[in-house]
């Protein structure tokens, strides 16, 4: 998979993905792999300096700084941890939503605390997976917000079913959703 | 120690199910988390300290050998008997000998994990020494016939109500449930078995090779009253505990207490160097020093070298929401946490502990606090490719795995099951999430619903998209 994702791309400009952990995984991942390949480790590694989280690349790279959206509503975010710990991207994210003039933005306790997904763990140890969920679900209910966000697909996924099930008044949507503003996404992530 | 880390998944539903120790887990790991936060706030060096200690550990990995030799060559100049073990049944073997040899019925023992690699208390046990666990959490979990659940607080999965039963229980006089009450009925006995101890065994923080020291790290003076009260001093220590120079101690006694517990430093540091001297107040007339190997050269020849960097300080247990979730029992053997998830499987072999480096979900934390920058999410992750080259995955999941990688290559295979699942997903839900998937998903929509897949997917949407704005 990783062989065939490293050739899916036109050879220049940017990569980008609403995802922390896929972007982590080309950069960092990706080198790991291919670490007795040279060949494949330098294009893993070419690859690896052109790809962006979304938030990232927006802030970063764009120098966005007014999103333009026109989302109403009180938002708290959540920080995937491949996404703060693995890219390093704290800020961004948090600046696009403060820019959404209808965005009233609140910050959760435990925000850079893992929500339980963690890919196959959440298959394989379902119940701890779910202990840890459930503790990040009261920090985002105690914020009081409606909406719940973050830059990463997993999370989103995970935090959301929970959500879901219990019917918890509070909605698990992708950041891009609020930039895209409240005509644009239904909120079919999460 | 018997090594049960296969059964984490069931170990951990257990511990989940445990009200008390839950309670338990939760005040004490954000404690120590919480003062292992002030402490580092509170230490502007702390990156750069952390940055040496690592250096320094880098550098006697390199040349293990070379340290160990100086340290022996020093120690036994100082009047210590120097002892390796190749593996737990020599250890044994060594450490029952000397008990023997020293005339030895009673050991008095601080805190040490590596004894438990070993099996140490029931080794001598069963060669008719008693030996009294001195550490007052140690001390708990003896009275339980249990092991301990964390590095530096063992008994962190009892409550004082059960302290209190075992107490009433086993050392006699009337029930409490008063602290300084339980400390002191501890102290009581404990301090009797020191007056009468022949031996005192203890762990060792630091082994310092160009003195030829052992470092005790302790807080409640239990460390330094058996090392020497006794005649006789018994020092366990792996051998990746050897330290340069004393010089280098200070970079480790600013780093270990405040990742531990979150103090500047701890109440005890023991330097024990050698026998008592003419003129000497106090110190053990004898001394033994046992090096454990036991799997650890092994280590330092692979890739997970860097393991053996660690000094025990348990700030990433304290901080990983798995051991946060069901402590460190679940991990079936000495080590708990990232640490033990890592440690455990390189030095009992990776097929009795297959279920360790799955448990995580590499979120990363730990390699956050660790003081000496051990990059155990990326072991774990190495360890979990070890597990597929080794033969050691079930067939079951290397044919999921195989499938999903097969689909993620076809974009049109791809796109089908996403127009079919769209449909169906559509159809069956109504727009709703999913509560009950079959088998291996179960487990995850127990308590989550899995979203209804989109009727338009992604994909589709981009191509038309683009198609109109083109």
């Amino acid at each position: 998979m990783a062989r065939k994702f490293l050739f899916s791309f036109p050879d220049d400009g940017p990569i980008v993905t609403p995802s922390g952990s896929c972007a982590a995984m080309v950069k960092h991942g990706y080198p790991v792999l291919f670490r007795d390949e040279p060949p494949m480790l330098a294009r893993a590694r070419a690859v690896g300096e052109r790809i962006y989280e979304l938030s990232q690349y927006l802030v970063d790279v764009l120098g966005v700084t007014d999103p333009k959206s026109d989302f109403s509503g009180t938002v708290t975010y959540h920080d995937s941890c491949h996404l703060r710990r693995g890219l390093g991207v704290v800020s961004a994210p948090r600046k696009l939503l403060r820019a959404v003039p209808g965005v009233e933005f609140i910050e959760m306790e435990e925000s850079d605390r893992c929500c339980g997904f963690g890919g196959v763990f959440s298959l394989k140890n379902p119940q701890i997976s779910c202990k840890m969920t459930e503790r990040k679900v009261e920090r985002i209910l105690a914020t009081g917000a409606s909406y719940v966000t973050s830059g990463d697909l997993g999370c989103l996924l995970n935090i959301g079913g929970l959500i879901s099930r219990i019917g918890y008044p509070v909605k698990a949507i992708h950041l891009a959703e609020i930039l895209a503003g409240k005509t644009a996404g239904k909120g079919d992530a999460g | 120690m018997e090594v049960n880390a296969n059964a984490f998944g069931r170990n951990a539903r257990k511990a989940l199910l445990d009200k008390a120790l839950q309670v338990a887990l939760g005040r004490t790991t954000e404690r120590f988390l919480a003062h292992r936060d002030a402490a580092v706030a509170a230490f502007p060096e702390f990156e750069g300290t952390r940055e040496r200690a690592s250096r320094i550990k880098l550098d006697v990995l390199d040349h293990l050998d070379t340290y160990l030799l100086r340290f022996i060559e020093e120690a036994e100049k100082r009047g210590a008997i120097v002892h390796v073990a190749r593996d737990a049944a020599q250890a044994r073997e060594i450490a029952t000998r000397i008990a023997r040899d020293e005339g030895v019925t009673l050991a008095v023992k601080s805190k040490s994990m590596a004894s438990e690699e070993i099996s140490f208390n029931e080794a001598l046990q069963g060669a008719g020494v008693t030996v009294v666990e001195s550490d007052l959490g140690e001390f708990i979990i003896q009275l339980a016939g249990e092991a301990p659940s964390h590095i530096i607080a063992p008994a962190v999965h009892k409550s004082r109500q059960e302290i209190s039963s075992l107490f009433e229980r086993h050392l006699g006089g009337p029930r409490t449930d008063s602290i300084p009450e339980l400390v002191g009925m501890a102290r009581r006995h404990l301090r009797a078995k020191f007056l009468s101890a022949g031996m005192g065994v203890s762990g060792g923080n630091f082994l310092v090779a160009d003195t030829g020291s052992v470092v005790l790290v302790t807080n409640e003076g239990n460390g330094r009253l058996g090392t020497v009260l006794p005649r006789t001093h018994l020092a366990v220590v792996g051998i990746e505990k050897v330290i340069p120079r004393m010089s280098d101690l200070p970079t480790f006694l600013r780093l270990l207490p405040r990742s531990a517990t979150g103090q500047a430093i701890s109440s005890y540091v023991s330097i024990v160097t050698g026998t008592r001297r003419a003129g000497d107040p106090e110190g053990p007339e004898r001394m033994h020093i046992l090096l454990l190997d036991c799997g650890r050269s092994a280590i330092l020849e692979g890739k997970y070298r860097e393991i053996l960097k660690c000094v025990r300080c348990a700030a990433c247990l304290n901080v990983c929401p798995v051991y946060q979730s069901v402590g460190g029992h679940a991990y079936g053997w000495v080590y708990s946490g990232p640490i033990g998830a890592v440690l455990t499987p390189l030095l009992v072999g990776l097929a009795e502990a297959v279920a360790l480096p799955d448990a995580s979900t590499l979120c990363g934390a730990c390699a956050d606090v660790c003081p000496v920058k051990i990059p155990l999410p990326d072991f774990l992750l190495e360890l979990r490719s070890d597990i597929r080259e080794q033969g050691l995955k079930t067939p079951g999941e290397i044919a999921a795995m195989k499938g999903y990688a097969g689909v993620m290559q076809r974009a049109g295979l791809l796109e089908a099951i996403e127009r079919i699942a769209g449909v169906l997903g559509q159809f069956f839900t109504k727009g709703k999430g999913i509560g009950g998937l079959p088998y291996p998903f179960s487990g995850w929509t127990e308590r989550r619903d899995f979203p209804a897949p989109a009727a338009l997917p992604f994909r589709k949407q981009w191509k038309i998209r683009r198609g109109v704005t083109r």
